[in-house]
């Protein structure tokens, strides 16, 4: 905006306007953050403390960890299920984004564009529109029915994750192949182009050119991709259904825990809450910079 | 596979009738003979399975090119047409079309199966009566769920209701996002770290999100103490059914202007420094400036992000459902996504619900396809 002198000095220059600029991005802090901090205030509360004290502030004689010693019993479980399948259909999903981009921008045929624009559109469907078909393929495919669960001796309910891990990575694909796809567009042609006249088939520049080049992309992709899995539920409940199953994922469970618990046990949600999202947050945290990519494009 | 084999014969065909042309051309045949050994090697199988073809098989390999394209029009007949097959076939599509075919295929499958597969059997199922535990009945089909539908309140409702949302939800967001992004664009300290707690909310889960308002808005909770201290409320955020969609609104705005920041901040920095400059130099005002030279330019960055924000708004479904933690959400605050669920996964309604998701997935489309062709059109796929 200003030269890097004018910049300079405005940045630590103390006049009314910048005042008021830090005052407005302190406020916005305060919005965004006040949700959060009164859930981390009322999950470590005790119900009685819950109903005495300010939601905002931090209560000392009715401080408690019982509310997180709960919320981590009732939902480890759900938590290992949803690793289970979002782990799998992130890298999955992944692959196949950065596949279809790579068949659909570096090579060379007509008609790419049409399949693209069925890949984009297919971002925006809403899921609403595919889940009876969802649940009808998957009970003609009745793959709780194989024997092999009961030869692994595994409850036949987790028969949801798998069917699970083919949906998120069916439904992750176009999102996926999107985001490589824009990353492909910026990469230099003349390195594949002088790789495929050496007489490179496409396969063998994927492998050797394109794949290794992609590991930013693949950093963006996995990360917005395990995120969004692990925060799915509509899915989750109605390839899963019962939150008491076996197979049940962390949102299913934490959003029954508000149910299944009497309805003022605002501690015991928040810690929920927290212990819920406790991987995405990580995962922020750590990779911050990607994920806003990730959203940005 | 009936259908592509038939393309396979359609082209074949057009090929024999093209023979002149492609051997003619070295180029062509050169490509044909450089394609992977194996997929060449199926096209010989095929071609010998016609009864025609001879045992020609080191030549099949097509590991020499030269020889290749050479023997092709010594021999003729069967082995010109399936180098013509090849070469007619990536003439007309582009000399990748089959080589890629591995790497775009199995995704297009997917989605092609799962998406719009599944978006067409929804469509035959809504025209079907199937309820209950039953399996559909798939030759007596009416539109029958759709006059129940569309002459049914809860349901104009419950699209009034989602009209409501994904307007107010998408307005607000992308005002509210960029007067952010204008403040965190103007020069400032830690920006990182103003950037990374703004757009923190959006990593979390609806189903998080939902308890943590649940609680803002709870009587003993935070907005309703904050207003006591004006003197105002205690307000029933959630339980009164007047406000209860404005309430789900600014907790989803709180959600994802974050996001409205990031997309708006990128294109702020994408507009030229002399813009800014020519417009302080002219004597506007700083608010004159954004309003008249900067705000223009993000057009492209409004509509991108109004449809996924749009979008975002039909899924508001996880919101709802976690909100209340079952099918029904608070009164006054049912959409079309919540409808179709309960009406299918509850109640085993599925034609119905299956009618009243087409009804949305045509709300969807209708916001999709202007996008898509206005894309398209500004040639930014």
């Amino acid at each position: 905006m200003s030269t890097v002198d004018e910049a300079a000095e405005e940045r630590f220059s103390i006049n009314p306007a910048r005042v008021g600029l830090y005052l407005t991005l302190g406020g916005l802090l305060v919005f965004f953050l006040a949700p959060i901090e009164t859930g981390v205030v009322t999950s470590l509360k005790t119900p009685d403390a819950v109903g005495t004290t300010s939601p905002l502030v931090p209560s000392v004689e009715g401080f408690t960890l019982d509310n997180y010693a709960t919320a981590v019993s009732e939902l480890l479980p759900g938590m290992v299920n949803s690793l289970l399948y979002a782990v799998p259909a992130t890298i999955l999903s992944a692959l196949f984004g950065s596949f279809a981009a790579y068949g659909l921008t570096l090579t060379d045929w007509r008609g790419q564009i049409g399949v693209l624009l069925l890949f984009v559109a297919g971002i925006f469907i809403p899921y609403q529109a595919v889940l009876v078909p969802l649940t009808r393929l998957f009970s003609v495919l009745g793959l709780s029915t194989l024997g092999i669960w009961g030869l692994l001796g595994i409850d036949n309910a987790y028969a949801g994750i798998v069917e699970l891990i083919i949906t998120h990575t069916a439904y992750g694909i176009p999102i996926c192949a999107i985001l490589f796809r824009s990353y492909y567009k910026g990469m230099s042609e003349e390195m594949l182009e002088s790789a495929r006249l050496d007489g490179a088939t496409v396969r063998r520049a994927y492998r050797r050119i394109v794949f290794p080049l992609s590991t930013p992309m693949f950093a963006v992709v996995l990360i917005y991709q395990f995120t969004q899995i692990w925060n799915d539920l509509l899915f989750a409940l109605v390839l899963v259904q019962a939150e008491s199953s076996a197979a049940a994922p962390v949102t299913l469970i934490l959003a029954g825990l508000g149910a299944s618990q009497s309805g003022t046990i605002f501690g015991l949600r928040m810690a929920g809450a927290f212990v819920a999202a406790l991987p995405t947050l990580a995962v922020y945290v750590l990779f911050g910079e990607e994920f806003a990519k990730g959203v940005a494009t | 596979m009936a259908t592509f084999s038939e393309v396979r014969e359609l082209l074949k065909r057009v090929a024999r009738t093209d023979d002149g042309d492609t051997t003619s051309d070295s180029e062509t045949a050169t490509d044909a003979g450089s394609a992977t050994g194996d997929e060449v090697a199926t096209d010989g199988g095929t071609t010998r399975s016609d009864g025609s073809a001879t045992t020609d098989e080191p030549r099949i390999d097509g590991s020499e090119v030269a020889t290749d394209g050479g023997e092709v029009k010594t021999d003729g007949g069967v082995q010109q047409s399936d180098g013509g097959l090849r070469a007619t076939l990536e003439d007309r599509v582009g000399e990748d079309f089959l080589e890629s075919a591995p790497f775009w295929l199995p995704p297009v499958l997917l989605v092609g199966l799962f998406v719009y597969g599944a978006v067409l059997w929804n469509a035959v199922i809504s025209l079907t009566d199937y309820e209950g535990f039953d399996d559909p009945d798939y030759f007596d089909l009416d539109f029958d769920m759709y006059v129940q539908a569309l002459t049914s309140s809860q349901v104009i409702d419950a699209g009034v209701n989602t009209l409501v949302l994904m307007v107010g939800f998408t307005v607000v967001a992308l005002v509210f996002g960029l007067l952010i992004a204008v403040v965190v664009d103007r020069n400032i300290r830690f920006e990182n770290t103003f950037r990374t707690i703004y757009l923190l909310p959006m990593s979390l889960s609806f189903v998080v999100t939902a308890q943590f308002w649940l609680w803002m808005y709870d009587y003993d909770g935070v907005l309703n103490n904050s207003l006591g201290l004006l003197g105002l409320g205690p307000f029933e955020f959630i339980g009164n059914q007047q406000i209860v969609l404005a309430s789900v609104v600014f907790a989803l705005v709180w959600q994802f202007s974050g996001y409205t920041m990031v997309v708006y901040l990128a294109a702020l920095r994408a507009i030229p420094t002399e813009h800014f400059e020519a417009a302080r130099v002219d004597g506007a005002s700083v608010v004159k400036m954004y309003w008249r030279v900067i705000v223009p330019q993000l057009k492209s960055a409004t509509v991108s992000a109004s449809v996924v924000l749009m979008v975002f708004s039909l899924k508001a479904f996880d919101f709802l459902f976690a909100l209340v933690g079952g099918y029904r959400p608070p009164n006054g605050a049912d959409i079309l996504a919540t409808k179709m669920v309960r009406e299918a996964f509850q109640n085993q309604n599925w034609a119905y619900g299956s009618a009243i998701a087409i009804l949305l997935f045509l709300m969807a489309l209708s916001v999709i396809g202007p996008y898509l062709y206005y894309e398209y059109t500004n040639d930014n796929l």
